[in-house]
Order: C-alpha cells, then structure tokens, then sequence
C-alpha cells in the first residue's frame, strides 16, 4: 500500500530533511551560495524546507572578484526575487595586493581569494555550521565525505578520523569554535541535478547554455573574454564561438566547450554523451595530483 | 529531441534502491563495483544510440572508462589507507537509481560495515568459488542481518577458476542456507558470477546455462524490496517547528511510517496529548510561485509540515503518531549496541542518546552479553571495545517513544555520542521498550557513608523534597 516514492523525491525529502536538523541543531548556520546550479537546487530546497517562513539562515557568497559578470547580476536579483539574506565577501588583503589569477596563477588565486577568504569569512560570521553543495559523485575523496562533516577550529577536515554516521541519525555536537560542514546534496548525481533543475523549473545562469561567446585559448582550455582585466594580448586572439559552461567559476579559470544545447534536454543529453567528467573545466584540479584532497584538508569545500 | 524527453520521463519515475557491498579485495568486490558502474553507463549508451548517430557533432561516445582503470583507483586508494571507511557510488539502469555502500570487509573494520548498512536495503555477499563460506561470510551475514537489511544476494565469484561447475556452486548455496536458517534472514538469492568477466552480471553467462536465474544488474533493477516491510503506523518525529508569524505554527518532519491524513486524531508523545491533523503542507508540492500548498494526506518517506487543530505543546524531539496506534513510551530500554570508539564503553557512565530527532541522555546499566560476530556465541563481558556487538540495558533520563528496530528501522535506531569527546561512540537498534518506566539512577552509583547519612537526614527533615532512598 505504500507507493514508493520516486528517486527524486527521495533524494529531495533527504536533502529537506538535513536542512531542517541543520536549522535544529545549530545556532548560527549558514549556506554557501556559489551561484551555480547546485546552489540554485540548494537554494530551491531550502525554500521548500521552511515554506511558508523564509530559510533561517543566511546565505554566503565569497566573490573571488574575478566571477562572471552574469553570475554577480543573478545572484543579487535572486536575493530580491526570494527575499533571502545574502552575505558576500571578499579578501580585503587580497584586493588590495590586486590578485589576479593572470598573473598569480591559478593556485595563489585560489589560495588567497577563495580558501583564505572563506576562512575570513566564516571566521567573521562565527558560524557553526556551513551548508556546502558538494556531492559524492564529483571526485573520488569526496565520496567518502559525511553528511556532517567535522571541522576543527581551523577549518580542517581530518579524513582519517570522520564520524561515523548511520541511518538518518546526524551527530552535530562541536565545541565552541568548531563546526560542521554539511553536504545536503550529497547522495546527488549531476543528472539528478539537472534532471530536478528541468522539473522544479529551476533559474539558473544562462551562461549553462550555448550561445556565442568571445573565446580565447588559455592554458589548454577555452576561457571567456569577460572583462578588461584579461591580458591585452590574450584578448587579441578572442574569436567567437557556440560555447557553453559546465560548471561557474572565476571566468580565468572556467573552461568553456563547445556546444550546441540551449535548453535543458539538450544539456542532459550532451551529458549523458560525453565521457569526460564534470570538472574537466575546472582548472584548479589539474594543478596538482590529489588537488581536491589537499584543498578540502585546508578548509577548501 | 522526442528520444531525450521520453529518456527524462524515464528517469524520473525511477526508484532508488541503495545496497551494500561485503567482501574483501580478494573476493573480486572492486572488479565487480567496476563492472556495474561501467556496464551502466553502456546502458545510457544503448538507449541514446540511435541520437547519437543523429548527431556526429558528439562523435563516438566510445566508453573511454576503462574498468581496469576504474578498479586500479580504488585499489590505489587502499594503498594509501583511507578506504578503511565507506565510499558511496552512484549507477543508474533502466529502471532504478542505485547508491552503493562500498565498505571494507576485515574485522577490524566492523563499524564501518555497521556504517554502510544501515541504510542500505539490499546486501551483496561475495563469496569466493574457490574458497567457499569462511568466517568473514559468517561475519559479513551476521552484520547484515543485523542491521535488518531484508533482501540478501549470495554472490558466488570467480566461478570461471572452478570451470563454471554447477556442483560448487550448489555446494556453497547449500552450506549458506544453513546460515539463513541459523540467523534467520528472510530472503537469499544466489547468483554465479565471473566479474572479471562479466558473466551473470549485466548479460547471462554461456558459460553456465544450467544457472536458470537472473543476472545480478536484473535481479537489483526488479527485485520489490521496502514495500512489504514497511511498518503502516503512522510516525512523524518532529524535527524543526516553524513559526514564521502568529498565525502559523507548523511541526516539520518526515514521515516516518505509515500515512496521514486531515482530520486523523493524533497523539504527541511522550506527553501523551491529544489532538486532530488540520493541515498537511507538503514540501514536495511547494514551489517557487506557490509556497502554501496543502494536501489531504501524506505517506511514508514524505517531507511534510503539519498543523494541529488545538494549540498542543509540541517540540522537537517529541512523535506525533496516531492515537489508535500508539508506540510504547518508556526510558528503560533492551538494545542491541555496536561499539564504535577506541575508547571502550563503560557501564553507568553518562552519554547522549540521539534517536531520529530526539537528544536525551542515558547509560548502560548491565551488558547481557557479547557475541561473537564469527562464531555468534555469547560471553559475559562487563565493558565493549571497538566493533564489539552486544545487547544491553539502557536506561534513559526521561522517556522516550519508540519502536522495535525489527519494526520500524527509522523510530527503532539510536547513535550515541560521547559527551566530552562528542564523538560518535555507539550505535544501538532498540529491541524491545519496556512497559513501564524505571528510576534511572536506583543503582547507578555506590553511595558512601556521608552520602547515606545526608540522604537519610534530607528524607527526615525535608519530606517535602520527595527525595528518594538511596
């Protein structure tokens, strides 16, 4: 007599079901939104969560400075369309030495306007836990990752030590200074995501569909020309093509593809097509071997 | 663009089965993780091939995912000793999405198998053709079992280095269906299997036509698991109230058995207080134009917010249930406990018990005994190191409402949590809840002389305090 219910909805009510302990459990909590599409299910979720209240809690962006002008636009009238509490930040020191990922290249970039700056601004915020939109199918260290996830008081992450964590039963017991990192989105596929996003009509940047764009060829991938501040001679060799994003970032550092799909069908089949792995763009992977382990121990999602 | 739309429809109204994976590295368990998840993905190719051909922009899709490469990873990741935890993967097929729980199988590694089966519904138990039931077979049943995953696939491996003989096969089936028996697991199936290969496991094997059952990805994709075990009484665990103004005062959850609906008469435990449904809003129905949805009813599994026609007290922590159904409600409880810390569990002393939304504290009074997750006999033991299992009696500060974990996985479970290392430290199934509720501390400390002085003068001059014997 029970109808089961769809996969979605499953992952949906577990995804609502987190959020709420999160709300229960914690007395300063806060969402990370990166303004990409798991933030915008992230988001979405939380809507539904505490419907008909607001989400009671805020929601922070770190801009690096160096995100695409569209997401900056789509984050702000998202914050006036549902009336949610957004906090942004950026390293102060960090713009004042003039960063630019350019020049410094991508690690000290990284390093300086987004590990450091999440750090100033969790700090600042003394939150105690932090909603991340992470999931287990993106990269290996992170399948192993918990649900709520430990961190130590300098935002470490200690995958040899996690906590156990069984059934629906979280533990979210930290001392002061401490906090828990916690993945909602977690048991999540990136079809699941797009395939929700297609249902619930979810907005989403339209830098996620093809249009033509300024390209230039830039350390192995093709990266938007989305200000001045690209090197003048890069600019020069800009041409125009059909490209779209898999993943939104820092525009230096996001590798567009070449593609055709300008609705949401269209994306998932070129997804369900393609053998390369969703972060192939994402250039701060490639950096190094073990990249995404090293980062998530410094206190990096 | 009809084929992706109908691929969309497809997936959407998939279910999800989550299951787990028991065997060592020896037992071929990477290989055949390895050859599911990349036989899977051949199925996206199947279905979308003839769109492929459409369209020779995206070229071949030529799976590039080579297995071997796949199964080197995660034994690369042994190497460096960080698998001794769960790993979840991800699979889809045609009919269903799939989480895979993939846990180390050594002894040492008990809790992390407790870990992953907690919440998987189906369990696969490699067996080595070669090699037949050993302990850690024995070990890896006792596990499943008793983590009250139902559904049991006997994965007999490596059947290609025993000439694909049907006799092995049917010797070991026959010596695992003493083990059913023995622990009492309620369905078993087994398979041949050559995962190196790939026979029994996405396509029938030629090499074993006498085998007349299904292949391992068919059986997991058809196999009808949860639906008959699900309690139908009706459990909702608070677990946040939303208060956005005066008006509106909803209790959050998700149900956790059964179905409700308006108007149904309920009961807020353990208070004990009465009242009926008067909204349903369900979090599933909310969108971003709408945010005030309200349904007749709700089931098992479902995200939902309920209001109360009366103003009842009601916080987190507490169950709303149905009243013509109510669960026992007692701080005395018999459990079955798995300890997770290397610092072993000490009777009498204070920790968090943390149920599905409930916090209260709690300790052991008395171990019953130890048993032995190879051989299943029981010992008397009077403290449990890691991974050791036993059943014990908690008593609780205040009582709580509960199942049976045989009854009802979600409102029968509990972790406990260290109070000053705030670890998780235990995990503990409830199996019985007494009728009654007992005095928590009656023996829970030897008291000195001046103690039982001081109590007997608090008694004489102040019997107003209601203060109790000691």
């Amino acid at each position: 007599m029970n109808s089961q219910i769809t996969h979605l909805k499953q992952l949906e009510a577990e995804s609502i079901y987190i959020l709420r302990e999160v709300a229960s459990e914690f007395s300063n909590p806060v969402m990370m939104y990166s303004v990409g599409k798991d933030s915008s299910v992230m988001l979405h979720l939380a809507m539904k969560a505490f419907a008909p209240a607001k989400p009671p809690f805020k929601f922070l962006h770190v801009d690096t400075t160096w995100k695409f002008k569209e997401m900056i636009e789509f984050r702000d009238n998202r914050a006036k369309e549902l009336g949610f509490d957004l906090v942004v930040h950026s390293n102060p020191t960090g713009i004042e030495m003039n960063i630019s990922p350019f020049e410094h290249g991508s690690k000290v970039h990284t390093d300086i306007m987004k590990t450091e700056a999440l750090k100033q601004a969790l700090n600042a915020g003394a939150y105690d836990a932090v909603i991340g939109g992470a999931r287990r199918d993106e990269e290996k260290s992170r399948a192993k990752e918990r649900i709520f996830s430990f961190r130590d008081k300098y935002h470490r992450w200690n995958p040899k030590s996690q906590r156990p964590e069984l059934w629906s039963i979280y533990n979210p017991a930290i001392q002061k200074g401490e906090s828990v990192r916690v993945f909602p989105i977690s048991n999540w596929t990136e079809l699941d995501i797009w395939q929700y996003i297609y249902l619930e009509d979810i907005a989403i940047p339209s830098l996620y569909f093809a249009k033509n764009r300024e390209v230039v060829e830039y350390e192995g991938t093709k990266i938007m020309v989305d200000d001045e501040r690209m090197p003048k001679e890069l600019r020069e060799t800009a041409k125009k093509e059909m490209v779209r994003f898999r993943t939104l970032g820092c525009y230096p550092l996001t590798g567009a593809i070449n593609s055709t799909a300008t609705t949401l069908p269209e994306i998932i089949k070129e997804m369900l097509l393609s053998t390369s792995s969703e972060r192939e763009g994402r250039l701060i992977d490639k950096d190094e071997v073990g990249a995404m382990e090293r980062k998530k121990i410094e206190g990096y999602f | 663009m009809e084929n992706i739309e109908a691929y969309l429809k497809e997936h959407e109204n998939k279910d999800m089965l989550r299951f787990l994976t028991c065997g060592s590295v020896d037992d071929g368990k990477s290989t055949l993780i390895g050859r599911m998840l990349y036989d899977s993905k051949m199925i996206f190719d199947d279905q979308l091939s003839a769109m492929e051909s459409e369209s020779k922009k995206y070229g071949t899709t030529g799976d590039k995912l080579d297995m071997a490469l796949l199964v080197d990873g995660l034994q690369s990741e042994r190497e460096q000793g960080i698998t001794i935890d769960v790993a979840y993967r991800f699979f889809t097929t045609e009919h269903r999405k799939f989480i895979i729980a993939d846990t180390p199988g050594h002894e040492q590694y008990t809790r992390n198998m407790v870990t992953g089966a907690s919440t998987a519904d189906v369990a696969i138990i490699l067996i080595d053709a070669r090699k037949g039931i050993l302990t850690q077979t024995r070990r890896h049943s006792f596990i499943v079992n008793l983590l009250g995953i139902e559904h049991v696939i006997v994965a007999i491996n490596k059947m290609d280095l025993v000439s694909f003989s049907e006799d092995v096969f049917l010797n070991i089936k026959k010596d695992y269906s003493q083990l059913v028996e023995e622990l009492n697991i309620k369905n078993s199936y087994y398979i041949p299997l050559s995962a190196l290969d790939g026979d029994n496991v996405v396509n029938l094997s030629e090499q074993m036509p006498w085998y007349k059952g299904k292949a391992l990805l068919n059986l997991l994709d058809t196999m009808s698991v949860g639906k008959e075990l699900k309690s139908e009484e009706f459990r909702f665990p608070v677990q946040y109230v939303n208060r956005p103004n005066l008006d509106f005062r909803g209790f959050c959850g998700t149900v956790a058995s059964g179905i409700v609906q308006v108007g149904d008469e309920i009961t807020v435990l353990p208070s004990g207080k009465t009242t009926k449904v008067k909204s349903i809003i369900n979090a599933h129905d909310i969108t971003e134009k709408n945010n005030n949805v309200e349904s007749n009813k709700a089931s098992a599994s479902m995200a939902i917010t309920l209001t109360t026609e009366d103003e009842v007290d009601i916080s987190r922590g507490d169950m709303i249930v149905h009243s013509k159904s109510l669960p026992r409600v007692s701080n005395s409880l018999k459990v079955m406990l798995v300890w997770m810390d290397e610092k072993p569990m000490e009777l009498m002393k204070s920790y968090n018990i943390k149920g599905v939304s409930s916090l209260v504290e709690g300790h052991f009074e008395h171990i019953n005994y130890k048993i032995d997750v190879n051989s299943f006999e029981r010992t008397e033991v009077d403290s449990l190191v890691l991974n050791d299992i036993s059943s014990c009696k908690m008593l609780l500060t205040r009582p709580i409402a509960a199942d049976a974990y045989g009854k009802n996985r979600l409102t029968g479970s509990f972790i406990v949590i260290d109070r000053v290392s705030n670890n998780t430290v235990g995990a503990g199934m409830i199996v019985n809840v007494a009728k009654r509720e007992e005095d928590s501390f009656k023996s829970s400390k030897t008291y000195t002389k001046s103690e039982k002085a001081l109590n007997q003068y608090i008694r004489d001059f102040f019997p107003e305090w209601n203060c109790k014997e000691v």
